[in-house]
This record gives structure tokens, sequence and C-alpha cells, in this order.
């Protein structure tokens, strides 16, 4: 193999994996430790910066993080990353003063944003403080698009929904709520220098089976319930509520139910309960709060009497795999089962819908009557005309929504300065070395072996009688120390130099993961097999340094590392060295600097 | 010498041996030597070895005496019987230890100055007795612990780190240990385990006095241009003989060697070592070739490595004394007291 070029950005931020795995690359081990430094405020402002909403997200994200977090390929648990957000925003103190002021001085060019979700409001957060004039147009009253009107506040408190979309609001952009845009040629009329579509995907799918039409009184979509919900249309429900969907919004609909009178709520999907799209953690919760999830049963009925709604009638299904590994969901003969109920939340899907977008304005749509949108620039095929978020290539989530939100911002502002939208700047890397005396390291290198730790609950009974209380309480100062101390600092690099080895297999011996090996040089898939340990995770790189004085190569298997920095104590030459490569992710203002700078 | 302690984490994919153990469970105490030492790869290879053989670590009792080298016991097998003796009585505390049980594995771990100057005549008896033990002096040319001081086995002519020339003849403990009569006779070097490791676990499964002498570049005192038992010059000068791969009883003996280049060498256990030869001419089984083999090279500024001498049927000191089999401890009055008609018989003989 080639020695590795650490000097390619990607190199080590891959090594950092919940960096990497991050849609909006939030620094996450460097936010932790200033958790575990009390450094509260500074811990926010990183994450601000990276993902705009910490203490929303904190609380809801998705956490693509987590799953790809090596603490979970070293022990069982990954670090809790999304909760520890939530702690840096709950122990902040004021932090207003160090968000970017209001511009006095405009320059002159004017953006128009469809829809107030997250993916507008990061262009925003990202234009406003350079000069943009931002107009955001939302139907609805408020900001924060599905975030507001979608996620249960038992769940996400409104008023971290204010805070932290006033952040934005308050940079000095126009918010006009209560307005829905009905032409894209009409808006295209208006002259804006470009206009970025972040209407989301609004459309809850229905079931289409008998009974469906005579019994419609008490059959619901979830997602325009839950908006009713949330908007305060409605305030109650049934004793027996049946949610047909395995995913995350039939999770929000059974809790949600269980707060506004459900006592008997059941949820019931079509696949088996591991192949459910809602996350582990929201079907825990489902459970927690005695709602059964029923799986295998496919909906065939609603039963009615007199126009009311009696119950629904499920056919047995079971998996079975063809050749290529497929599922098929085949009926298992047995007899079909009738579930009595009041009313059904269908929670079976969401889909975009652009009936405001006239097919003839400049943009295309493909086949499946979406956009076709660059996932790099989030361009249309209209110059001017932008996408992000749900809106861009069907429902994701706000993690997604904030990245597309920040990568269309760059584009905005290459394009209104004349520039071409698919030549990006790289990230900025900032190495430094951490050490300071013969085994003293600017980092805790000490590796903690804590389980991870659970965050506290409401007390259920209170919890389930009113549905603004927040169910999670967040850590406190001191378990969020704890799980902190659980981050192995993978941000924190060993970096090799060859010249300095002497090859006298300090490192080899001291590594407690067995992920140096002295060997000679092969192809990749030969070394993996050669190594201290096998390296069989092919989604981790192997470090290769050469320049050694017997022609061997050192082989470091990224995958394991506990960045412990034993090797680098041991080493007796400081052939090996500890340093943190903080990748900051470019932004439109930083790649507006780039280029000033090199042009000077 | 590190502040934090060792993770307990380690590999998910290590391989276990058939006690169930990985190679961490062999571990002790995190080591307070210098970074860099050669004695820290001796210790990873000991570690490896009682792996690899699925020792378990209370059958092994590790006997050191003073030196940096022979603090290392503490750093390997921490669920194993140890002593660290005094300056050069490893091998006399070693026999008592192995007189009173011989149901234990000996490991005595040395260091030059422990070993070819206090303890010399210790090492020697000890070697020419046939304790059943191993062997192993982790030789650096220096007293590594009393900051750097040539010892016995330090080459003449060789330079101490101030530029000091060493006006000493050597010592060479393998070829003491040949002449002396040392059943299991190796020489290898710390920075190559490949060969260091199937060495001690052929050493272990010897049945007689096993000496290992292990070339452990000492990197404060002694790893400078002008030492002869640098990283550098002993991989300049290595003239490897063979290599070993260790076939235990158990495993099938699966033979993908070149015809010729392998020999099989059968213990008396039923282990079989299987010798890559490197030197075609080279023969482990003649003690006086081997003799002369070694002083030749050295003539010649190089350093022979390898399994350099094994006899196949060794006897050892139990076998000359005829001593019990069962270990001290666990004879009761029955045994000891053989009664007054006894005592009698054996009055009557002296008088
Ligand atoms: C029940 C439910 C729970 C969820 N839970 C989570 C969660 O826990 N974590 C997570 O990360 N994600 C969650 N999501 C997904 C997340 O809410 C969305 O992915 C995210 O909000 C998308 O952001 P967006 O900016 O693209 O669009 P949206 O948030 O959907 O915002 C679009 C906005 O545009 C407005 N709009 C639409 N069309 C027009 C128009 N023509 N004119 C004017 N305004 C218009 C809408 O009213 C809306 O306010 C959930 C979704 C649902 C349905
Ligand atoms: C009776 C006695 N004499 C002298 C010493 C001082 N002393 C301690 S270690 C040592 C030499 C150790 O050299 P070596 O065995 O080569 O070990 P190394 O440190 O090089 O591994 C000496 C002379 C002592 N501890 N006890
Ligand atoms: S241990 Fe810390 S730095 Fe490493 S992947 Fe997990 S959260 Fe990120
Ligand atoms: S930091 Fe060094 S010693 Fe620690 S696990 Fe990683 S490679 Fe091994
Ligand atoms: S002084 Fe020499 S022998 Fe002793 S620990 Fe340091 S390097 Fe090793
Ligand atoms: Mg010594």
């Amino acid at each position: 193999m080639k020695p590795t070029d650490i000097s390619v950005p990607d190199y080590f931020h891959k090594v950092v994996d919940c960096q990497w795995a991050c849609p909006a690359h939030t620094p996450v081990p460097e936010y932790i430790r200033l958790i575990a430094a009390g450094r509260y405020s500074d811990a926010y402002m990183i994450n601000w910066e990276s993902n705009v909403f910490p203490g929303i997200l904190g609380r809801t994200c998705d956490r693509p993080c987590e799953p790809a977090c090596r603490r979970g390929r070293v022990e069982k648990d990954p670090v809790a990353i999304c909760r520890l957000k939530r702690v840096a925003a709950d122990f902040k103190d004021d932090i207003r003063g160090r968000l970017p002021k209001p511009v006095k001085t405009k320059n002159g060019k004017r953006i128009a944003l469809v829809g107030g979700g997250p993916a507008s409001l990061a262009v925003a957060r990202d234009l406003a403080p350079m000069g943009y004039e931002c107009v955001v147009f939302d139907q609805d009253p408020k900001s924060g698009g599905m975030m507001r009107t979608q996620i249960p506040k038992f769940r996400l408190p409104e008023t971290v929904i204010d805070e932290e979309c006033d952040y934005i609001l308050n940079l000095g952009i126009e918010f006009i709520g209560g307005r829905r845009i009905d032409s894209m040629k009409a808006l295209l009329k208006e002259n804006y220098d470009a206009i970025f579509v972040g209407c989301g995907a609004p459309r809850g799918r229905d079931l289409d089976i008998p009974g469906r039409e005579e019994a419609k009184k008490n059959i619901h979509i979830g997602i325009d319930w839950l908006s009713s919900v949330s908007f305060g249309h409605i305030d109650k429900i049934g004793k027996r509520v049946i949610v047909l969907g395995g995913g995350n919004t039939a999770m929000d609909c059974c809790r949600s139910s269980r707060r506004l009178g459900g006592e008997d709520v059941k949820v019931v999907v079509r696949s088996g309960f591991e192949e459910m799209k809602a996350s582990p953690w929201e079907k825990e919760d489902a459970l927690h709060e005695d709602i059964p999830i029923f799986n295998f049963l496919v909906p065939k009925e609603f039963t009615h009497e007199n126009g009311r709604l009696t119950g629904v009638v499920f056919e047995k299904v079971k998996a079975e795999y063809d050749a290529k590994g497929r599922r098929k969901l085949v009926p298992t003969g047995e007899a079909d089962e009738h579930f009595p109920c009041d009313d059904v939340l269908v929670a079976v899907g969401q889909e975009n819908a652009f009936p405001w977008i006239e097919r003839d304005c400049g943009i295309e749509f493909d086949k499946w009557d979406m956009p076709k949108v660059d996932p790099t620039t989030m361009a249309s095929t209209h110059p001017k005309v932008f996408f992000g978020g749900d809106a861009a290539f069907g429902p994701k989530n706000i993690i997604w929504a904030v990245a597309h939100g920040r990568d269309a911002a760059i584009s905005i502002d290459l394009l209104c300065r004349g520039e071409d939208i698919g030549v990006r700047p790289p990230p900025q890397v900032k190495v430094a070395s951490q050490k300071m005396g013969i085994h003293e390291w600017s980092y805790d290198n000490e590796i903690a072996l804590d389980k991870r730790y659970r965050v506290p609950h409401r007390d259920k009974v209170v919890a389930l009688r009113d549905i603004k209380a927040e169910v999670e309480l967040g850590y406190d100062v001191e378990l969020a120390l704890k799980e902190a101390e659980r981050c192995l600092n993978c941000d924190v690099q060993t970096v090799f130099t060859g010249q300095l080895c002497i090859e006298c297999d300090a490192c080899v011996d001291i590594c407690p993961m067995d992920c140096i090996t002295f060997t000679q040089n092969g192809d990749e898939a030969d070394l993996r097999t050669r190594l201290q340990a096998p390296a069989k995770n092919h989604t981790q790189d192997l470090y290769i340094g050469n320049d050694l004085k017997t022609g061997r190569v050192m082989v470091k298997d990224e995958d394991v590392c506990l960045h412990c920095g034993l090797c680098a104590e041991r080493c007796p030459t400081g052939a090996w060295d500890m340093q943190k490569y903080l990748i900051d992710m470019t932004h439109a203002e930083q790649a507006c600097q780039q280029r000033t700078q090199s042009a000077a | 010498m590190t502040y934090v302690v060792k993770p307990k984490f380690h590999h998910p994919e290590l391989p276990k041996n058939k006690l169930g153990y990985t190679h961490r469970d062999y571990e002790g105490a995190v080591s307070t030597l210098c970074a860099g030492c050669g004695h820290d790869s001796i210790t990873a290879s000991i570690i490896e070895a009682c792996f690899e053989l699925s020792i378990e670590p209370h059958r092994v009792a590790k006997i050191s005496g003073i030196g940096c080298s022979s603090k290392t016991p503490t750093y390997f097998l921490g669920n194993s019987h140890g002593f660290n003796s005094v300056h050069g009585r490893m091998p006399s505390v070693l026999t008592g230890a192995n007189l009173a049980n011989r149901d234990l594995i000996y490991l005595g771990v040395s260091g030059d100055g422990d070993s070819a100057s206090i303890g010399f005549g210790q090492f020697a008896h000890c070697m020419r007795r046939g304790v059943n033990m191993v062997y192993i002096v982790e030789n650096n040319g220096v007293y590594g612990l009393t900051k750097g001081q040539f010892s016995a086995t330090a080459d003449r002519g060789s330079k101490s780190k101030r530029g000091v020339v060493n006006s000493d003849n050597a010592i060479d403990m393998v070829g003491i240990a040949l002449q002396i009569g040392a059943s299991f006779v190796a020489r290898s070097f710390s920075g190559d385990k490949k060969q260091l490791t199937p060495l001690i676990k052929a050493a272990i499964e010897h049945q007689g006095a096993a000496f290992i002498d292990v070339i452990s570049p000492c990197v404060a005192f002694n790893n400078h241009a002008g030492s002869t038992k640098s990283f550098d010059y002993v991989r300049e000068h290595n003239e490897a003989v063979n290599f070993l791969d260790v076939i235990t009883g158990r495993a099938p003996i699966h033979v993908d060697y070149a015809p010729g280049t392998v020999e099989m060498v059968e213990q008396h256990d039923g282990t079989i070592l299987a010798l890559r030869k490197l030197n075609a001419e080279y023969d482990v089984h003649d003690r006086q070739a081997a003799m002369s083999f070694l002083h030749h090279h050295a003539a010649k500024g190089q350093i022979v490595t390898g399994l350099l001498y094994v006899e196949q049927d060794p006897q050892d000191l139990h076998q000359h004394l005829n001593t019990v089999e069962a270990p001290l401890n666990t004879l009761g009055e029955k045994e000891l007291c053989p009664g007054s008609a006894a005592l009698e018989k054996i009055n009557a003989a002296l008088r």
C-alpha cells in the first residue's frame, strides 16, 4: 500500500467517526471535552457554529453519529453524544452576546426562502450576517417548521424552539408568517437574487382500504393530527386507539394519544419489530408508556357501525426472503384478527408535494415528481432556485435539513458573486500537538470504563398527565461529566513519523487494542490478514507509515484505537505524537474569507 | 514510565487460547522501564508464548534477580508465582523452589549484569546441574538500572555512551551454557519477536536446563553508535541460523515447507520443533560444532541467533538426585515418617 497522506483533510476526519457521520460535521469530541471542563457556553457555541440548533437537536436529533461512534465498537454502547449536546444547551450562560450581530449595511442582494423550517433557517443564519437581505415565508404563523408543528412538546418544549429560532431571526431576517406561497412563477417575478425552497414534505400517506370513507370521522392522518395537536385544535382522543405504522411519526402519535385520553393504545406494524423505521430509543419509550407493538399484521379493513369506527381487521403475515435476500411479506394463512378501537391514526409514510411550483417555470422534476437537485450544491435546474431539507430528497431529519441549508448558502453566495457554484472551498484544518511533558497531554487520555449513563426521565404518571411535560429531564452535571469521560477523543490523532522510528516495538507492545504492526508491505487485502489483530472492518482505514530503516512499514488499523496516547508515551524518539485535528467545515462566510485571502 | 493505567478494553477480534484467555490475560502491571527498552519486547514475547501454549498462569513461577531486566516479571503473568530475589541469586532461589515442587514451570529472568557479573557462578552451577527451567538473560551489555556501566558481556572495543572504549574481554553466555551442559541453548533479539517467541515456547516445553540469551538494547545507555548492542548494530550483524515453529502435540502437524529446508525435532513431551534452516550446514544436535560455529562467526563480528543446540532427551536435576516426584508440601506424616522399624534399618546400615 502507498504511505498514507495525512495532509488530506478527509483522512483524519474519517477517524473522528462521529464527526464524519454527522451531516453537519459537528466537532463532537471538541465539545464533549469542553463539557467535561465545565465550559458549557463554549461547548454550545461549537455546536451552534456547525449545527445551528444545539438545544433542539440535543433532544431530537436522529443522531447518525452514535451508531458510528468508535466506543460502540469497543464496548456495547456509544457515547451519548446527542444528550451531551443538550447538556451544553441546558447549562450554558446567556450566549446572545457571542452570536453574530445584524449587519447595518446590507450587500443589496435579496433572497427569498419558502418555508420557515430548519433548512431555510440554516440558509438565513449564514447569509444574513454577510449582508444578504433574507425574507422567509411560511404558511404557519411561527417559524420552526415541523420542529414546531410535528414534534410533540413532551419531546421538545416550545421554549427551546423559540429560543433557537429567535437567535436566527434576530440576525435581521424578515419572517413573514401566515403567508403561503402559491406560485413559483409569481415569486420568480419578484426579482429575488436567489430563491431557496425549504417547504418540507408536508403530506401524510393515506390508507385506502374498505371502510376508510365510512369511518373517516375517527380515522386521522398522523402528521395532520399531530400538527392539530400542536396548534391546540385537538386535545382529546378515544380511549382505545390503534396507530398504524412503524416509524417515528407512529411513535409520536401513540405517545401523544396516551396523553390525550388514550388508555388502550396499540401500535400495529406490517413488518417485524427489528425492521421498524422508528429509532430504537423511540420504540423503547413507547413500550415504557405501556404501548404494545404488534408486528406482522397488515391492515385489511376498517370495521364500522352507523358511521362510527369499531375496529380494524388485520391479515397475519410472515417474512420470506428470496434468493437475493429481499424480504417479502406473505400471508401465514391463519385467520384474520380484529382489533376493536375508537380511533385510528394512520402513520404509514410522508410524501413531498409541490402543487405551487408550476412545472414549466424552469425547474425540472424527475419521474417520481421530485425536483432534480444537485446533492453538493443543492441547486435545481433553475439557476436561481435551490432546494434543501425534506423538500430536496424526501423526508429526512433536522440535521440533514441544516446541512443542506448550509451547503445551499455557500452556493447562493457564490451565485450572487458571479462565481462558479461547483468550486467549493475545502474544510479548514487546525493541527496541534497535545504533548505537554513526558507523559502529560493537554487532553485526558485516561480511558473511563464506565457503561453508558441513562438520561433521567420524569415519573411516568406525571408525564402522561400533561402533553407539554418534557419526559426526558436531561443529564445533571454529575452524570454529564461521567458520560463525557466516556468519549475517546478520536480527534486527537496518532501521527507517525517514520524517520524518527527505531523499530523498538514499544508501541506495538503497549497498545491495548493491538492496532499497530511493523511488517513487510503488501496490498491492502493481504495486509489486513497479517496484522497483530485481524482488520476485518473495511470501513476503517489502515494508516501506512514508511521511511523505516528495515524497509518494513508501520501499519495502524484505525478501527478500534482508543486514542489513549500510550503508543506516544512509550515511544522513545517521539515517532508517535498525539495531535489534535480540528476540522472546520466550510460555511458561506469562511468560504468568502478564504477567497479574499487567496486573492490578496 | 507511564501514568495512565493500560485500559482493560481489548480488540474485539482477539483470538482466545484453549483456556478461553486472550493474550491480554497474560499481562502484568504496566512496565515502569524506559520507553523503548528492549526488555519490554521480551516481556511481550513471554506473554505471547504463554498465551499460545495455553499455560495456566498459576502453574508458572517467575523468579528474577536485580536489574531493569529482573524487574520485568512484574510486567507479565500477573497471576503467577513470583520471587524477585537478590542480585545474581535467581539461580539458587529457583533451584530451591524447583526441588521443592517440580510441578511448576520455572521461568528465570535475569540480566547480563545479574548473570555474567555478580551471579556468574550461580548461572554456571544451575546450568551444569540441569535444573529444569527457562533461563532468560536480557542482555544489553550494561548495568541499565545503575546507569549504564559496562557489564561483563560488553564487547571489547565497544564504546560507552560517553565514548569510553571497553578494554575487557566479553563473556559469551551462550558459549558458557554450551560448554557446561545446558540441554537447550538459543540466542535471539528483542527486536525480532517472530524468532524469539517460538524459542521461548520451545524452551518452556523443553524438560531440562534451557538457556536463551536475548540481546535487548538499552535505549537509555547503550543504543548509540559504537555500541554493539544497539538496535542498528544487532540488525546489521544478525546471523540467524534458523527460525522455529513450535507444534504442540495437540495441534495437527501440517508441513508446507520446501523439502530439505526444515528439520522436525521431536521433544521428549511430544512437542515438535519445526526448524526452518537458514544455514543448511548448521546442526542443532552437535554441541562441539555449535561452539566452533559461534567462535568462527564471533570473530567475524557476527551475532549468531536462532536455536543453537538442543538435546532430545535431556536429564534434569531431579533425575540425577532421584528425588520424590510429589511436591514437598503435599507430603504428609505417613510419607515423611516411615516408622521406627525403618529407622532401625537405616541406623543398622550405618553401624
Ligand atoms: C411526527 C414527526 C416527528 C419528527 N421527529 C423528528 C425528530 O425527532 N428528529 C428529527 O431530526 N426530525 C424529526 N422529524 C423530521 C423533521 O421534522 C423534518 O425532517 C424537518 O423539520 C425538515 O425540515 P425542513 O426545513 O426541510 O422542512 P419543514 O420543517 O417541514 O418546514 C417546512 C415549512 O414550510 C412551510 N411551507 C410548506 N409549503 C409552503 C408554502 N408553499 N408556502 C409557505 N410555507 C410553506 C411549512 O408550513 C413548514 O413550516 C419528524 C417529522 C415528523 C413528521
Ligand atoms: C549485591 C548488589 N550489588 C550491586 C547492586 C547494584 N546493582 C543493581 S542492578 C545492577 C546491575 C544490573 O545489571 P543487569 O543485570 O544487566 O540488568 P539491566 O538493568 O541492565 O537490565 C547492580 C550492579 C545491587 N543491587 N546489589
Ligand atoms: S468516542 Fe467520542 S470522539 Fe470517538 S466517535 Fe465516540 S463521541 Fe466521537
Ligand atoms: S492511541 Fe496508540 S496505544 Fe492507544 S489504542 Fe491508539 S494506537 Fe493503541
Ligand atoms: S535503563 Fe536501559 S535497561 Fe533499564 S529500563 Fe531504561 S532502557 Fe531499559
Ligand atoms: Mg544489563
